[in-house]
This record gives C-alpha cells, sequence and structure tokens, in this order.
C-alpha cells in the first residue's frame, strides 16, 4: 500500500513538472539561439543511459540543471547520482540519450571537454598535488606561459568575488581538508567553469565549516552559476538546495521546489517507501566500566604525536560517540585498543565483570582475543581492512575464526553457516555467498562486516565511521544493529562524522581535538554547536556569539 | 535519440562475468588466431608450408616413445618451479629467484655425491641430497624474505641477484671439482658405480621425477586451497593490513612461505641432478626459473592449471628448437612463433575481462537490472 501512494506521488511530481515547463522553453530555444536565456537550462539530459555490464547503472534519466539554482540530486546508493554526473564531467560516455548545453547538443567524451563546456566536478577524493602550492595546483595543467604570479592575481579575484579564503603560496601538505576542498572548488573556477558538481563536499567537514561552504555556493549561485550537490544529510539538502531531484534505481524519480517538501517526502521517493527517520536511543543497560584508557599517547609511524594524553571510561550498554576533524586521531584511537597500533605511554585496561583488570597495551589482536577479551572491531576502511575485497563471503567470515579448531585444514561450513545467518537476519543482497565482496554495494559491504563482528558476541565493540557512504536505509539498520548491541550489555565505542547521528545515537560524546580529549558530554541535550566548538578548539570556549 | 558524429568510435567497459564456455572460446579463438598469423609470417619469411611447420612442431614431442618421455619430464620440471613459485606469487612476493634457489639445490646435491660417495652407504647419500638440495633452495629463498619482512626491501631485485650469486657460487665449485683436470667442466659424476644417481623404477628414466613432481602438484593444490596456511598465504596477498587486522603475522607467513618456495626449487634442482643430468652446470636450470613464472601467470596461480600451461609453453620450446634444425632455419625464428602465440593468449585475457563495443552497437542486448 505504501508504496502505491508513493508510486503515485512521484507521477504526480513527474507530471507537475512537465507541467511546469511549458513548451514554450523549447520555442525559446529555436528563437533565442544567440542570447542565452534564463529559461535555457545550462544543461539538460535527455533520457541518457548508462550500463556497467548487465548493470543499468542510468536509465533514460532526464534532468535539466539551472543557472542561479543550487539542485540537490538525491539517491540511495548505487542510484546511479555519480554515474550521472560523471558522465557530465566527461569521465564516462553514455550509451544513449543526449546532453545539452544552452540548448545545443553537445558530446562530452573527456574531462576536457567538460571544461570546454564550463562543467567543473570537484569529487570527494581530491585530485591535487601535496608538495605544490595552492596556486601551482590551479594552474596544473592548462596550456599557455607559466605566470604564477598573475594567476595568484586572479585567484585572488575569484576569492574575492565570491567569499573564499585561499593563500595562493601555500603548500597543498599544509592545508586543512576544508582549505583543500576550497582550492579544488576554485580550481574549477579558475578554468571558467559555470556549472559545478559537487560530490558529497560536507563529509569531511565540520560544521562551521560546512556553513562556511554553504555561504560561498549561495554567493556562487547568486552569481548566476548552476550548482549541483550530491548528498545523503538531508537537513543540507533543505537548508541549502532551491531544487531537488532524485534517483532511484538508476531512473529518474522527480523534481520538486525545495520549499514545497520536507525531509520525510524526499526519503520516501529515494527509498520507494515510507521509512522512519527517528534514531532510538534506549536507555543504558546496567552500565559498569568496561575499558578503562589512562594517559594514552600515540605516535604513528612518522613519529608524529596522533593522540596525547587521552583518558576516558567506556561503560558496558552504553554507546560512547567519538566525534572530532577527520584526523584528529579517532583512527589512532580505535586502534590502539584493537592493538594495532603501538602506544608511547599510558594504559587500556580492560574491566571484567568480576572487577578484575588485564592491560591490553603491548598486545596484538591474537594475544588479546587469546585472553579471552572479545573485542569487536570495524574499521573505517571496510575493504582495505576489515574484509579481503576478492574473496567471497564465507571467506571473509573465516578471517576471524579460521584458526579455530587442531586441524591443520581451514574448517569452511561454520563459516559458511554464519554468512548464511548474516545475510539472512542483516537482509544483505548478494547473489550468492559466491561472490567476492568487492561486487557488493557499499551498504552489503558494510552488513557483512558487522555482522561478522558481532556474530563473535563482543563485549567491546569499536565501530569507526559505521555509516559513511550509506544511504538511509543501510545506515538505520546499522543503527540499529549497534543499539541492539548495547542492549545486550556491550561497551560499544562510535566513531562518527554527523553530528545529528551523533547527538542522537549516543550516550555520551567525546570530542577529540587534535589528539587531545576536548570534552565528554552527555548525549542527551548536547548541543551541535558546542560539539562543534569543541572539536576546533579544547574545551569549545564560547567567544565568539 | 539523436545521434552525434563525435562520438568515440569504440568504448571499453569491464564485463560482469562471463561463462566458463565462453571464456574458453576466447582463448582458443585467440590461439587460432596466432597460428593463422604464424603461418602468414612462415610464408611470408621462409615459403616453407605452414602446416609442415606446425606438423614438425607436434612431431618435436609427439613422433617417438622417448621423444614423449622427454615431453612429460620437461613438463613435470617446469611444472615443479611453477609449484614452487606459486605459493610466493599468491603472497604478492615475486620470487624471480628460482634459478638461483635450483642452482644451490643442484650444487649442495653434487656437494653429497662427490664428497660423500666414499663415506657412507648409497641411501645415506640419497637421503643427504634430499635434505641439504631442500635446505639449500629454502636457504637461497629466506635470505630475500627476512630482508623483506624486517626492512621492506625490494623482493624483485633481491631475488634477481641471488640468482647471480648461485650462478658464481657454481661456476667456483665447478673448477674445484672439474673431472677430468683442466676440462672446466664436471664430466657426469659417478658414472661408473652410480652412486648418488636416483633410483630408476622399471626402465623409465624419468618417471620417478614426473611421479614426484605429480604428488606435489596435489598436494600444492590442496595446502593452497584447504589449509589454515593456504589461506592466510592468500589474506596477506590480499591485504597485508587486514592480515594485521586478523592478527596473521605477516612477517612470519612470508618467510614460512618462502622457505617453502625455495625448498621446492632446491628439490628441483635435486632432481635435476641427482635423476636425469648426473653433472653440474651453470645452466641446469634451463631458464625454468623464468619460464615458471609465465607458467604461473598463465594459469592464474592454480597448480592444476599450471599442468596445462607448462605443457603448451614445453610444446612449443620443443618444436621451435625442432624446426631450426630440421629446416636448417634460425632458432629464432622459432622464438618468434612461439612470441606470437604467447601474445596472443596472453592478449585474450584482455577480452575475457573486458567488452568493447563499437559505436552504434550492442544496443539491444539483454539488459537485466541488478
Amino acid at each position: 500500500m505504501v508504496k502505491l501512494s508513493c508510486g503515485a506521488l512521484s507521477q504526480y511530481r513527474a507530471e507537475q513538472r512537465t507541467a511546469a515547463l511549458p513548451f514554450a522553453v523549447t520555442i525559446l530555444c529555436v528563437e533565442r539561439t544567440t542570447t542565452v536565456s534564463e529559461n535555457i537550462p545550462a544543461v539538460e539530459l535527455r533520457g541518457v543511459s548508462k550500463r556497467f555490464g548487465t548493470v543499468l547503472a542510468n536509465d533514460k534519466v532526464s534532468l535539466e540543471i539551472h543557472r542561479g539554482e543550487i539542485l540537490a540530486l538525491l539517491g540511495e546508493n548505487g542510484s546511479g547520482k555519480t554515474t550521472l554526473m560523471n558522465m557530465l564531467s566527461g569521465i564516462y560516455f553514455p550509451d544513449e540519450g543526449e546532453i545539452r548545453i544552452d540548448g545545443k547538443p553537445v558530446v562530452i567524451a573527456s574531462p576536457k571537454d567538460a571544461f570546454a563546456f564550463g562543467i567543473g566536478m570537484i569529487h570527494q577524493h581530491f585530485k591535487l598535488v601535496d608538495v605544490l602550492t595552492a596556486a601551482e595546483n590551479i594552474v596544473l595543467g592548462l596550456k599557455g606561459h607559466l605566470d604564477l604570479a598573475a594567476a595568484s592575481k586572479k585567484i585572488k579575484s575569484i576569492c574575492d568575488a565570491y567569499g573564499f579564503e585561499v593563500d595562493p603560496q601555500q603548500k597543498i601538505y599544509d592545508m586543512s581538508v576544508s582549505q583543500k576542498q576550497t582550492v579544488e572548488i576554485v580550481k574549477v573556477l579558475y578554468r571558467g567553469a559555470n556549472v559545478l558538481i559537487l560530490d558529497e563536499p560536507t563529509a569531511v567537514l565540520t560544521p562551521q565549516e560546512t556553513d562556511k561552504l554553504f555561504a560561498v555556493l549561495r554567493n556562487m549561485r547568486d552569481a548566476g552559476k548552476a550548482i549541483v550537490i550530491i548528498t545523503h544529510k538531508m537537513h543540507e539538502v533543505e537548508s541549502l538546495s532551491d531544487r531537488v531531484a532524485v534517483l532511484r534505481a538508476g531512473k529518474y524519480i522527480g523534481s520538486m521546489r525545495t520549499s514545497e517538501t520536507n525531509a520525510q517526502e524526499m526519503t520516501n521517493m529515494m527509498v520507494g517507501h515510507t521509512v522512519t527517520l527517528n534514531i532510538d536511543r534506549p536507555d543504558p543497560v546496567n552500565p559498569r566500566p568496561r575499558l578503562e584508557v589512562k594517559d594514552l599517547t600515540v605516535r604513528n609511524e612518522d613519529g608524529i604525536l596522533k593522540l596525547d594524553g587521552v583518558s576516558f571510561i567506556a561503560n558496558s550498554g552504553e554507546i560512547l560517540g567519538i566525534a572530532g576533524i577527520a584526523g584528529s586521531g579517532q583512527k589512532e584511537l580505535l586502534e590502539a585498543i584493537a592493538g594495532l597500533q603501538p602506544a608511547e605511554h599510558g594504559s587500556i585496561s580492560y574491566i571484567e565483570d568480576n572487577g578484575t583488570q588485564e592491560q591490553l597495551i603491548g598486545k596484538d589482536p591474537l594475544a588479546i582475543a587469546a585472553m579471552g577479551v572479545s573485542l569487536s572491531f570495524v574499521p573505517e576502511d571496510r575493504l582495505g581492512m576489515g574484509l579481503v575485497g576478492n574473496m567471497d563471503l564465507t571467506d571473509n567470515m573465516m578471517l576471524r575464526s579460521f584458526r579455530r579448531g587442531h586441524s591443520i585444514f581451514t574448517d569452511r561450513k561454520t563459516p559458511m553457516h554464519v554468512a548464511e545467518n548474516v545475510v539472512h537476519e542483516l537482509e544483505v543482497s548478494t547473489p550468492s555467498l559466491a561472490t567476492p565482496v568487492r561486487r557488493l554495494s557499499g551498504g552489503n559491504v558494510q552488513k557483512v562486516l558487522v555482522g561478522r563482528e558481532i556474530t563473535s558476541a563482543p563485549t567491546v565493540l569499536l565501530t569507526a565511521y559505521a555509516v559513511r557512504g550509506l544511504d538511509i536505509n543501510s545506515s538505520y539498520t546499522i543503527y540499529d544493529l549497534i543499539n541492539r548491541q548495547k542492549e545486550a550489555g556491550v561497551a560499544v565505542i562510535y566513531v562518527g562524522e554527523d553530528l545529528d547521528v551523533l547527538l542522537a545515537l549516543a550516550d555520551r560524546i567525546l570530542v577529540l581535538c587534535g589528539g587531545k580529549v576536548s570534552g565528554i558530554l552527555p548525549g542527551r541535550g548536547a548541543s551541535k554547536r558546542e560539539v562543534g566548538m569543541m572539536m576546533t578548539q579544547i574545551g569549545g570556549k564560547k567567544s565568539d556569539d | 535519440m539523436t545521434e552525434t558524429k563525435r562520438e568515440p568510435l569504440i568504448h571499453i567497459t569491464k564485463r560482469a562475468s562471463l561463462p566458463w564456455y565462453a571464456s574458453w572460446g576466447i582463448r582458443g579463438a585467440a590461439i587460432l588466431v596466432a597460428l593463422i598469423v604464424c603461418a602468414i609470417i612462415c610464408v611470408l619469411t621462409t615459403g616453407e608450408k605452414p602446416l609442415r611447420i606446425y606438423g614438425t612442431i607436434l612431431s618435436a614431442s609427439f613422433s617417438s616413445a622417448r621423444r614423449r618421455w622427454v615431453l612429460l619430464q620437461n613438463i613435470a620440471m617446469l611444472l615443479a618451479v611453477g609449484l614452487a613459485l606459486i605459493p610466493a606469487f599468491r603472497m604478492r612476493f615475486w620470487n624471480l629467484g628460482g634459478e638461483g634457489q635450483i642452482l644451490a639445490g643442484g650444487l649442495a646435491t653434487a656437494a653429497c655425491m662427490i664428497c660423500l660417495r666414499d663415506v657412507c652407504p648409497n641411501w645415506v647419500i640419497i637421503v643427504c641430497m634430499v635434505i641439504s638440495s631442500i635446505a639449500a633452495g629454502a636457504l637461497w629463498g629466506v635470505i630475500p624474505a627476512i630482508f623483506k619482512a624486517r626492512w621492506n626491501t625490494n623482493e624483485t631485485l633481491f631475488t634477481l641477484m641471488m640468482n647471480y650469486v648461485a650462478t658464481q657460487l657454481v661456476a667456483f665449485f665447478i673448477i674445484i671439482w672439474e673431472m677430468p683436470k683442466g676440462a672446466g667442466k664436471i664430466g657426469i659424476i659417478n658414472q661408473k658405480d652410480m652412486i648418488g644417481w636416483l633410483p630408476v623404477i622399471g626402465n623409465y628414466k624419468y618417471l620417478l621425477n614426473i611421479i614426484v613432481v605429480g604428488i606435489l602438484c596435489i598436494l600444492m593444490y590442496i595446502y593452497l586451497n584447504y589449509s589454515k596456511h593456504g589461506y592466510e598465504i592468500s589474506v596477506v596477498g590480499e591485504s597485508q593490513r587486514t592480515a594485521r587486522y586478523v592478527g596473521i603475522k605477516v612477517e612470519r607467513v612470508v618467510i614460512r612461505t618462502m622457505l617453502l618456495s625455495g625448498a621446492i626449487c632446491g628439490l628441483t634442482g635435486m632432481l635435476l641432478v641427482g635423476g636425469t643430468d648426473h653433472t653440474l652446470t651453470t645452466s641446469i636450470s634451463g631458464g625454468r626459473g623464468f619460464t615458471a613464472v609465465m607458467v604461473a601467470w598463465l594459469a592464474k596461480f592454480n597448480p592444476i592449471w599450471m599442468i596445462m600451461t607448462s605443457f603448451l609453453l614445453v610444446l612449443l620450446q620443443r618444436g621451435a628448437s625442432e624446426i631450426s634444425t630440421v629446416y636448417g632455419l634460425n632458432q629464432s625464428f622459432s622464438e618468434i612463433l612461439t612470441g606470437i602465440i604467447l601474445f596472443f593468449i596472453v592478449g585474450s585475457e584482455f577480452f575475457i575481462s573486458y567488452q568493447i563495443h563499437f559505436r552504434h552497437t550492442a544496443k539491444k542486448e539483454d539488459i537485466r537490472r541488478v
């Protein structure tokens, strides 16, 4: 029933769209070919399809991108958003369909062509040369005489026009993630982009940096640029975009003005049925200290101080959220607890139910397991660390258990049953148990990993960015799983980047800032602003407004 | 749908998967095309009939019982080196030191045959040969592994250099043990009393080697696919970070696997020196340490498939030298043919993983939504 009503809704929206854009548009195209009209879309996709093997990534998608407008492109993982945008930026070539720019059909066969048409894409992973300066990166690959002074001047003028802050002389390796992103944006503007596509730009930013980025994007919109932003975060869509377009399973579902819709409706369109958007937070179950970290100091392989005197206690039956700007020591903290990162000094004690304490520092994962400490770890890098991409589900389940038994041969039956259970209970969509996990979508990969880690009935569960890149449905499955672990008395440490989620899920929030504990707040009642301030400054001074 | 002129002529997409018969069809077609190309080159450059040349290639391996035995022996020896390499290769440890490890094993074998001949009974000597050749090969393999594990040195360069050391070492001992004095080489060792020669089964000189390698092949298949060690090797090869994350000691696996890899090479050296050649030269391995690299890659590191790829390479090699003698052609002509055939076989893998679309074709294939 729910599905039906939503189908009707999208159909309604689609009709409304065609009705809202009358024939006048096409007539205008013919009549006013020389002057660019406000009504002609900057970019128009008509019936564009793209196929990868037997997978239809985009199925006859038609989409318009207008000048002076911020379009939010919504869709679950694998719905074809990035594929569609990659076709605009010349990375893929459509199998069928047509792309029009300013009303004229064009062929975009390479990223160079895309630039020539004024389309610039800012990817999730920055493509900058670390040892060069901002100015050098920006002019890199451009033809003509290299004049860095002139380039710097032009960069300054771009920055002034839109409100960026970039020092052209600064080296990339000295920059924060947000500064690097700014360089990427200036780079495409420098090349004359009128259409900017941003693929999940806020995933790596603090709330304050996000606000800054949004201000800049609004300035660019007001200057007449067309902006497309791909994001999973509903509140960003609502606060930033003028229009939203929704893709589902490679198909265009509909588009509408942001002011006329809400998060619930957009989510329903994305998912195809109604979902609830509230994250549960059951009360902690009989919390008792489980893991005590005292004065933990860690240097990475290059000798850089990543954790500096970190102390906290994680309780059983409770979710301890860890907030912080990317690279503030979250990875090192979890890896130190899991026995993967040597500590300079400090202690990590595991406290058993009967009160006895065991030191985890100086032990590798095998030694920790041998002590009878059941510690599960869902690392940030799923396919590079948590799983083996080329191995199938069964063999991946075996990673944790293959040593069991005295036989020199591996037992594949038990892990196969585990895999069957995980697939069944977590609703992993996979062709078979013999499919290499790298072929699965991001959400399913994470379900396999989390499923394996909780199978061993852990007493401590460490998760790093457990829902990064996951769509709404999968994210809620993961929150639910984590909550169930908490209710079973597991001490959960949840490193997250989406503050809204952390504030809704965690019982306590530990904020890291440059490797130090900036503060520990109760999850109930903490404000996003407060946490955001603590992320950038120890203790989170409340000096300005 | 509007057609545009500037659409690229071809674009390449990755295939989802191919049924086994299709991929083997592509490989078969590649060999057929290779044979046709070879035939054209034959006619153009030599004027010989291509079918006669192909016939000669086959007859080199099959025309007599002796030739068939030599074929099997060569396959077995190449396969043995390949079996030594694949555990290392599955671990992404590029052991190019097969030559050196074979020589080390051969040297140890010859040393036992020469130095122990008057000291202990024959069976003790043979036991010593087996143990010392395995130990010598393992030693030659484990040195680069230790350096890799401790200091992350480049194993490709290191194993290659170990080949030169082994060659020089063998050359040195050949002068010491030369027979007769001044010959600059070791003749057949213990020719009169056959001390230290491996036993011959029936009248078949090569049968023992073939049986040993056959058993080794099956054991290796089981080891790699069903043992805990084999699983650890795969995990380390795929991702060292994952291996550390689940508590596998990567350094230990690297060292252990290279001990095994070197040991099998050493054993191969023993089979060559003690089983068939009964002498020691610097070229006793016959380039198998390198040919086996190709055998292993063509078989995608699968021991059973490697029987077929070894067969293919030995067939081509033997055919090549036969052509050069029968038709009085240069040896390099036959190597050109081998090169062409291998080029097409290796190249066909591209068409198995990727699909090429030409402009405006393949629009209405079966489209399944996943």
